[in-house]
């Protein structure tokens, strides 16, 4: 193991230049937020100042909170955020993990095409459905509803990818076992393979519930109505007709918006990292 | 308890074919070893058996009941996987525990919250952990139960997942190389534990292996098979003694036993690397046949003459109370092994001359073509229209 581990250390030229190129990227990452943050908490008079400064010169902070939070419904839209995103994951989930079984683990003609599609699926950009599924939605009669939010999410090709890299990974012979031990396939599915790819899942759950919560396009096709909007889609129509040039508040609401998100990954980054890598590596 | 009766399978993946028309009965409490070297099919029938494959022809028997087209879990039968295919989310207990309670709880009681509250749940699954208990203490891991299989050793995990299959009686136990993946001291030991497990219990049990040592250690007969096909079946001793084809006796024994070509001078005698050996084969003179001796059918002579080998040794391997000499005989490309005692061939030094007897009566005879061929005085039958048809 020390071996391995002295053969792989980088003389220290390489190793300063990699740190640079990395905190680099990572600062040009971190830098809009770390504005946002900066001027949520600064009064409208110093965030068109000149000079740039991290710390305000007078602490703005909870007024532009206050006001965030009091000017719109920002809980409401969160709370609808919340909702839309946890339905649309338990049924990703749901449809998903039975398709990526019946794709790694069960032999059948015709697999290979209907994987093959799921694979376009995962390339075509979402956008590019938006009329169709607007479409469809009116005829279905469920625009500016809940409904109209979720269900074009109910099946990622994604997930199905994702869980079938996964499962492949996990031996036949406990698949076997199981037929063994009596479980049905859909048993199988649930108490078995679900609860031994966990870190799939969390991975999964952590860019459905980011790519959802932070969807601005389709919530915009689809409601009109103020209650139903999630957070972005609450917060563009804020700039547009509350708030003005009002860039305190309108930070304020960014930062409490993309807050529970940071909090999630932090808490769950371990398996994130695993469960991307798990299938990639083995 | 059940018999097995297997009748004609033939498996095939695309064009290979894997299992060739193979037919067995296994009786009820019997252990019956699949032995063949890897590939030959054998962990397939297994799974054939398990209702885990679905043959391409022939049918399974089990209690002379037939099963072909039975999911596994209708099949009353259990297995032991090489890799031991335990569910690593769960603990040791309900490992052992899940076989019985998608069998005795139905489909709601199964259920994580609302199950609890129906009435006969709390009793059966009270029962259920009884059992699981009993168990695992006569497998010696009752203080495991609440471990995860990731915190155990191989020898434990291994236990547990005998003891998934064992916890719900099943009439046949299947096993697959259960016991390849542990290490050589574990792996003897659990060899006497499952041999004791079967005398126990009373079930028939189907062993796959590679290893023919576990085969003969543990088994009441041995089917060997090669490339998709039973070459023979019969007990461990006869498997050794007295095989029926040149692929059996290759595969078993070790050293591997030494195949030599010779030819019939005249009835009684062949002709081998330049010697004449005393064999009674009755077969006409210039017929081609292979001799197969053990390494142990040699012993260590003074000098040559009629019926002695003589060849230049090359290698020595010292085994404690025995010798095992590698040597060159003239005309034959590969090493000749013999296994000497050690007080009989004090002297023996590599490019030394050697000479060796052979005993006639432990040397097995092939045609050509690997077929046993059987003298007439030990078979009781003419082995002479074979022979005349070799020679032609």
């Amino acid at each position: 193991m020390s071996a391995f581990k002295s053969a792989r250390r980088l003389s220290l030229p390489t190793t300063i230049l990699r740190h640079a190129v990395l905190l680099c990227t990572g600062a040009l990452i971190l830098a809009p937020f770390v504005w946002m943050v900066s001027l949520s908490i600064k009064p409208a008079s110093e965030i068109f100042r000149v000079s740039f400064s991290f710390w305000p010169e007078r602490f703005y902070g909870i007024e532009n909170y206050t006001k965030a939070l009091t000017e719109v419904p920002l809980p409401r839209y969160m709370g609808n955020g919340v909702l839309v995103c946890a339905i649309i994951l338990v049924l990703q989930i749901l449809v998903c993990t039975p398709c990526a079984y019946v794709l790694a683990k069960l032999r059948f003609p015709g697999r290979d095409l209907l994987f093959s599609m799921v694979l376009i699926g995962l390339l075509l950009p979402h956008q590019v459905l938006s009329l169709p599924l607007f479409i469809l939605s009116y005829q279905l009669d469920i625009l500016n509803t809940y409904a109209a939010l979720i269900f074009p999410y109910v099946i990622s090709p994604f997930g199905i990818f994702l869980f079938r890299q996964f499962f492949k990974t996990i031996p036949d012979d406990v698949v076997h076992a199981a037929r063994l031990d009596g479980l049905s396939e859909l048993a199988i599915v649930w108490r078995i393979m679900l609860p031994m790819a966990l870190p799939a899942l969390i991975a999964f759950s952590i860019f459905s519930v980011v790519g959802h919560w932070n969807d601005l396009f389709w919530p915009l096709i689809a409601v009109r109505d103020q209650s139903l909007m999630p957070p972005p889609l609450g917060i563009m129509v804020f700039k547009n007709e509350e708030a003005g040039n009002d860039y305190g508040p309108l930070m304020a609401a960014s930062t409490l918006v993309v807050m529970p998100l940071i909090i999630a990954f932090l808490a769950a980054q371990k398996w994130f990292v695993e469960g991307m890598t798990g299938g990639a590596v083995k | 308890m059940a018999s097995v009766s297997i009748d004609g399978i033939q498996k095939n993946y695309g064009p290979t074919s894997v299992l060739r028309g193979v037919s067995l009965s296994i009786a009820d409490g019997e252990f019956l070893t699949l032995l063949g070297p890897s590939g030959c099919g054998k962990s397939t029938l297994l799974r054939i058996l398990a209702g885990l494959e679905v043959q391409d022809a022939g049918s399974v028997l089990i209690d002379k009941r037939a099963v072909d087209g039975l999911r596994p879990k209708w099949r009353d039968v259990a297995m032991v996987f090489q890799s031991y295919a335990l569910y690593p989310h769960m603990t040791v207990a309900s490992n052992m525990a899940l076989p019985l309670r998608m069998r005795r709880l139905s489909a709601v009681q199964r259920l994580p919250l609302v199950g609890r509250l129906l009435p006969e749940t709390a009793r059966i699954t009270a029962e259920i952990d009884v059992e699981v208990m009993r168990t695992a203490k006569s497998l010696g891991i009752g203080h495991l139960l609440a471990r995860k299989p990731g915190q155990l050793s191989g020898g434990q995990r291994q236990r547990v997942a005998v003891g998934r299959a064992m916890v719900r009686h099943p009439a046949v136990f299947l096993m697959d190389e259960p016991l390849s993946n542990l290490d050589a001291k574990l792996r003897v030991q659990m060899r006497a534990e499952i041999k004791e497990l079967h005398q126990r219990l009373g079930g028939t049990f189907v062993y796959v292996t590679h290893d023919q040592a576990e085969a003969m250690t543990l088994s009441d007969r041995v089917a060997v098979m090669v490339d998709g096909e039973l070459l023979q079946v019969a007990a461990p001793q006869d498997i050794y003694v007295d095989p029926d084809d040149r692929r059996v006796a290759e595969f078993i024994g070790s050293p591997k036993i030494n195949m030599l070509d010779g030819v019939v001078r005249e009835r009684g005698v062949v002709d081998v690397a330049g010697s004449a050996l005393a064999i009674e084969v009755d077969a006409i003179a210039g017929a081609h046949i292979t001799l197969g001796i053990r390494s142990e059918a040699f012993h260590f002579a003074d000098h040559g003459g009629p019926g002695v080998l003589t060849g230049s040794v090359r290698m020595i391997e010292h085994m404690g109370s025995d010798l095992l000499v590698h040597f060159d005989l003239a005309g034959v490309d590969h090493l000749v092994i013999a296994r000497l005692l050690a007080e009989r061939a004090p002297h023996i030094a590599v490019g030394q001359t050697l000479h060796v007897g052979v005993r006639p009566d432990r040397v097995l005879l092939f045609t050509r073509d690997g077929r046993r061929l059987r003298r007439e005085v030990e078979a009781g039958r003419a082995s002479v229209t074979p022979i005349r048809e070799i020679a032609r």
